[in-house]
């Protein structure tokens, strides 16, 4: 019944939804942010320790749909001891593969990462998968306000 | 079940009922967002632009004069519609929100001293929360809330109990866009005119769905849009009584609403126009005419008839489903479910729907203070329209429940 929409819904994003990796407070963040997708009302608190420019620990909390979920939680362990240079560059390329500006079908430098690739297919879905990663480089550059997707 | 109207005929009239959406039957059921336009109002657009048209209120040539008597045809039948005394009280705006802002500014900012207070309820869209804010910003005013029980309906002690000396307007949705309450608005105006304060009603969602008689409410604004009247998009109404508009100050100014201009001073022109500032929407203002023709000969006493069975027979399906609840259970309501889904976002809910073909609105509904009331970041809702089935209800039943199979 839904097999077109696999695309966007696959096991992983069910998977990372059910069970959403590194879901947690994180006590000793050295950065914290509050996202906030307006559109949706979606909100994620993301949780960051960075040591000597390097992402040491990525967490997060908050309700949001199971592509926000998902993306959240497949960014906490993609970034994961990563330079804060490389996760910017990485934010970059997700983001256009998302929007569809890199229009390829094989994304080998992202990993699992690549399973949200068919959000491109569903402009109304895109700031839910990109709801984490601007949070995230809203830590990274130690914005103090909230973050929101518009 | 014996059904009140006959639906497969009017389908008929709405040529967009037939288009496909992946592959299947469109099942259109987010009439609370827009409702789609039937063909005599479609066919009304085309005539006025082929034939028609040209400004109103001007030119002496012959399109002028046609394309006034049509617009000004058109408020007579909105006047109709909605019982007003006169149709210097209907007002041509851009929609609901317009209108409300309309009565802030002019209204609002003329009337309010500091500590006064306009009176509003938890249940309101952001239209009928943020002009006010603005007005509360500008003149010092205070904005007060009547809080909401679970159901969704206003508990009225608690009205009453924010209704004080200090009142100088209530503003109030008669049906909800993100619950379907019906407010008790005659007891709410009845109460308000205890005290001398003028009440405005928002219109937005109940005038699509059930007879308003402002003459019979009492009611001192009604403010409405023509889109979700089965009219175009970029018309609305302000009702208002006229001693009221003609105490108002002008709102926008510019053509049609002055009288004489010199560099001194203006006159401003009598009533409707002194609010119609610029070229109004005039093939919509037309439209809405014809949107407004075609609902009575259906009669909208058949049309709420009609859609509460609709509403109570998708509410009975719907509460089948052991993981879904039901945001918005007042005792009077209006053909609006608003929904979740256990582990299931809105958003997921609305994308799988719309692969099956069927439209539903999924987020806050513009009304963030309801949502966060009932502790949920969105809903997913499905708002009735006289031109859906109950087959319909059946296809999104199914769809819902496949849902739920699909994310185990």
């Amino acid at each position: 019944m839904f097999d077109e929409i696999r695309d966007l819904y696959q096991e992983v994003v069910f998977d990372h939804n059910r069970n959403p990796r590194n879901f947690r407070v994180m006590e000793d963040a050295t950065r914290k942010i509050d996202g906030f997708n307006p559109l949706c009302g979606d909100r994620i608190t993301l949780y960051v320790k960075v040591n000597d420019n390097v992402i040491e620990d990525v967490s997060f909390q908050g309700s949001g749909c199971a592509i926000s979920t998902a993306s959240a939680s497949l960014m906490t362990e993609i970034v994961r001891g990563h330079t804060e240079e490389e996760t910017h560059g990485l934010f970059d390329l997700f983001h256009k593969i998302v929007t569809g500006e890199d229009s390829r079908t094989n994304f080998d430098e992202l990993g699992k990462l690549a399973v949200l690739a068919g959000v491109r297919a569903y402009p109304a879905r895109v700031k839910c998968a990109t709801l984490a990663w601007h949070s995230l480089e809203a830590a990274l550059k130690e914005d103090e306000e909230t973050v929101s997707t518009e | 079940m014996t059904l009140s109207l006959d639906v497969a005929k009017i389908r008929q009239d709405f040529p967009i009922l037939n288009e496909t959406i992946h592959g299947r039957p469109l099942v259109y059921l987010d009439n609370a967002a827009s409702t789609q336009k039937p063909k005599a109002v479609l066919d009304t657009l085309r005539h006025v632009y082929e034939h028609d048209y040209a400004n109103v209120h001007r030119g002496v040539h012959t399109l002028s004069q046609r394309s006034t008597d049509l617009f000004e045809g058109a408020r007579k039948k909105v006047k109709d519609f909605i019982n007003a005394r006169k149709i210097e009280e209907i007002i041509f705006v851009r929609g609901t929100t317009e209108a409300v802002n309309l009565v802030a500014q002019s209204y609002g900012r003329s009337k309010l001293q500091p500590g006064d207070e306009i009176l509003i309820t938890a249940m309101e869209h952001h239209s009928n929360i943020v002009p006010w804010q603005i007005l509360c910003q500008q003149t010092g005013a205070v904005l007060k809330v009547a809080p909401i029980n679970l159901s969704g309906e206003i508990i009225m002690e608690e009205f009453e109990a924010l209704l004080t000396e200090r009142t100088k307007l209530v503003s109030v949705v008669h049906m909800s866009n993100a619950l379907g309450t019906i407010n008790p608005v005659k007891r709410i105006i009845e109460l308000a005119h205890s005290k001398g304060v003028p009440v405005m009603l928002d219109g937005a969602q109940a005038i699509p769905h059930m007879v308003v008689d402002v003459q019979d409410l009492d009611c001192d604004f009604y403010a409405f849009s023509g889109h979700k009247l089965c009219g175009p998009s970029g018309i609305g109404v302000l009702y208002g009584k006229e001693a009221l508009l003609k105490a108002m100050p002008p709102w926008q100014g510019g053509g049609d609403m002055i009288r004489m201009v010199t560099f001194d001073k203006t006159e401003y022109n009598t009533l409707p126009y002194k609010f119609e500032a610029g070229t109004p929407a005039i093939a919509e203002a037309i439209g809405l005419g014809a949107a407004v023709d075609y609902l009575q000969t259906i009669g909208m006493d058949k049309i709420a008839e009609y859609e509460h069975q609709l509403l109570e027979y998708a509410t009975t399906k719907a509460l089948e489903i052991p993981s879904l609840k039901v945001i918005g259970t007042a005792k009077e309501k209006g053909a609006i479910l608003g929904f979740t889904l256990h582990h299931i976002h809105p958003h997921d809910i609305g994308t799988m729907l719309d692969q099956l073909g069927i439209a539903v609105r999924a987020g806050h509904h513009c009304a963030m203070p309801v949502m966060d009331f009932f502790g949920v970041p969105a809903t997913a809702r499905a708002s009735f329209s006289f031109y859906n089935t109950t087959e319909e209800v059946d296809t999104l039943i199914d769809g819902i429940k496949q849902i739920i199979e699909v994310f185990g």
